[in-house]
């Protein structure tokens, strides 16, 4: 492969990483889905580029459909979640950003020496991106573990769909039949998500997931 | 004859960065006002307040000791040495070989620990809420500047500025993201360093929002002008270190005929005018931060940092 190819994959795929760093690190829900399209934006150029890279055609649809699903519908969507909620103002953190950001950090030295010992047979490139796309997925965990708010969570867990798409798609390209249904499935979930936000706001008055806690099996306050 | 014109050559990059450092300071001033509609001073007014404040007389706190007197001499003179330093418009000058990165954030440390010492040695409040302010911040951005220099010494092999700058020249390093990444976590270094906008206004002489204004309040006459031609050597410094690490194109490199050297000296000018004009516009489009937020502003410059390095070996093979 060409050094500059190899670049370009790298940049693309170092720039989702970063987008992954910018989710944790906005205190803005608007902030935060405007990243989370971007981040569906920077997953497309790199799938399409690994299409280019790899010469495998149907890699494009994969990309059609993270740009279209991801960068345009569920942003869109979730926009309009927030708008009618009214709840685009700051969002709750579970800890501090400054700790988020640090434990974010170790994750990605955490992923970085797991994908170490894979030594030959695979390309640089995969590995790299293997290495990228569990960093990425592990921050969408942490994400989704750090915010008290549940459109946030909802962010979280995309993000980290983002990172599986680039895992399978680094590994020399996944089956369109398997794209097309974890696509479609990721639909759902958000169809599920957005019945579900409504549900927790009509009941409790807030998608603060704290509230949940009451209703937990193991009773904590007893009040 | 050789000697001469290195020792020349070395002479014309120290004494360049202190004479065009106020008229990068009257250009951002410049700059600043026309964007918010107003006229602004002249560009070369900085000269002028020099040698007006160079010609008052200093008044001197009755308690002061001869630390309060020596420190604006000693900060220029660490400031002065640390830009020096930094390849301008050649590499491989007479002193390039100790213009190590890592010497350059301590010769910076030195100058910021004197300042904040001189702040606290009269005693008033001021100084006392400035130097604790600015070594609070110091403490947040200089891991951040560490781990730049990490990420580029990385990439090009070694910490010293002068071989670096060659390398970059010569050597194509292609698309980096790291670099792209060490670049902006270097800007919102150099933004707090200087005490510009988002964390502190240089312009400004309100009690609760000055940092470095609020260390040097004290002062007057001779002693002032040596802290602010400091401050002033301080912005060209950081504007050399980013055409440097960063854009080093145009540089001289192996040959130093005079046609190399020229064009060295022009393309230096105008990279440092073309960041004393973005440095403005990227002031005016922000507005001041808390003090509470500059752990979260530094942090993001750190984390930056951290992960150029990490991206750095994840990309050079294990």
């Amino acid at each position: 492969m060409s050094p500059l190819a190899f670049d370009i994959a790298h940049l693309l795929a170092g720039g989702m990483l970063v987008l992954s760093f910018l989710l944790l690190y906005q205190d803005r829900i608007t902030a935060v889905l405007n990243v989370f399209a971007l981040q569906a934006i920077a997953l497309s150029l790199s799938v399409a580029w690994q299409a280019v890279v790899q010469d495998a055609p149907h890699l494009i649809v994969t990309a059609l459909i993270a740009l279209v699903v991801k960068g345009l519908i569920i942003p869109g969507a979730l926009h309009r979640i927030v708008r009618r909620l009214e709840i685009h103002r700051e969002v709750e953190q579970v800890i501090g950003g400054g700790p988020t950001m640090l434990t974010g950090l170790g994750l990605v030295a955490l992923s970085i020496l797991l994908v170490q010992p894979v030594k030959q047979d695979v390309g640089i490139l995969t590995r790299e991106d293997l290495a990228f796309a569990l960093a990425v997925i592990l921050l969408g965990l942490l994400m989704m573990i750090t915010r008290r708010n549940a459109v946030t969570q909802i962010v979280g867990f995309m993000s980290l769909e983002n990172g599986l798409v680039l895992a399978a798609t680094g590994a020399r390209g996944m089956p369109l039949v398997v794209e097309f249904s974890v696509a479609f499935s990721i639909l759902v979930a958000f169809i599920v998500f957005g019945v579900f936000l409504f549900r927790i706001r009509e009941r409790f008055d807030s998608v603060d997931v704290g509230a949940l806690d009451r209703f937990r099996g193991e009773r904590r306050d007893q009040r | 004859m050789a000697m001469m014109l290195e020792i020349a050559l070395q002479g014309v990059q120290m004494f360049l960065v202190v004479l065009v450092a106020p008229l990068m300071f009257g250009v951002t001033r410049k700059v600043k006002a026309r964007l918010l509609r107003r006229i602004g001073p002249p560009l070369i007014q900085p000269y002028r307040d020099l040698w007006k404040l160079m010609h008052k007389e200093a008044v001197l706190a009755h308690n002061a000791s001869w630390v309060y007197r020596v420190a604006p001499y000693a900060a220029f003179a660490a400031i002065w040495v640390a830009a020096a330093l930094v390849p301008t418009f050649a590499t491989d000058l007479l002193f390039s070989w100790s213009a190590d990165l890592i010497a350059l954030v301590a010769l910076l440390g030195c100058a910021r620990f004197i300042l904040a010492l001189a702040g606290m040695d009269v005693g008033t409040a001021f100084g006392g809420i400035g130097a604790s302010r600015e070594m609070m911040i110091a403490s947040l951005a200089e891991p951040a500047m560490l781990l730049v220099a990490f990420a580029v010494a990385l990439v090009a092999g070694t910490t010293q500025l002068s071989t670096i700058a060659a390398i970059f020249v010569n050597v194509p390093v292609g698309l980096r993201v790291s670099l792209g990444l060490a670049l902006f976590a270097f800007v919102f270094v150099a933004i707090a360093e200087n005490a510009r906008v988002p964390i502190d206004n240089p312009a400004t002489h309100l009690e609760l929002t000055m940092v470095h204004e609020a260390m040097v309040l004290e002062y007057s006459g001779r002693h002032l002008a040596m802290i602010e031609a400091a401050a002033a050597v301080k912005l060209v410094l950081y504007f050399s270190l980013v055409a440097c690490l960063f854009f080093p194109f145009g540089m001289a490199t192996t040959e130093k005929s005079a046609l190399a050297i020229a064009l060295g000296l022009a393309t230096y000018l105008a990279k440092i005018l073309v960041m004393a004009v973005l440095l403005p516009i990227g002031e005016t489009s922000v507005a001041k931060m808390r003090v509470f937020r500059y752990p979260v502003f530094l942090g993001g410059a750190f984390a930056a940092g951290a992960l150029a390095v990490f991206l750095l070996f994840v990309s050079k093979g294990f």
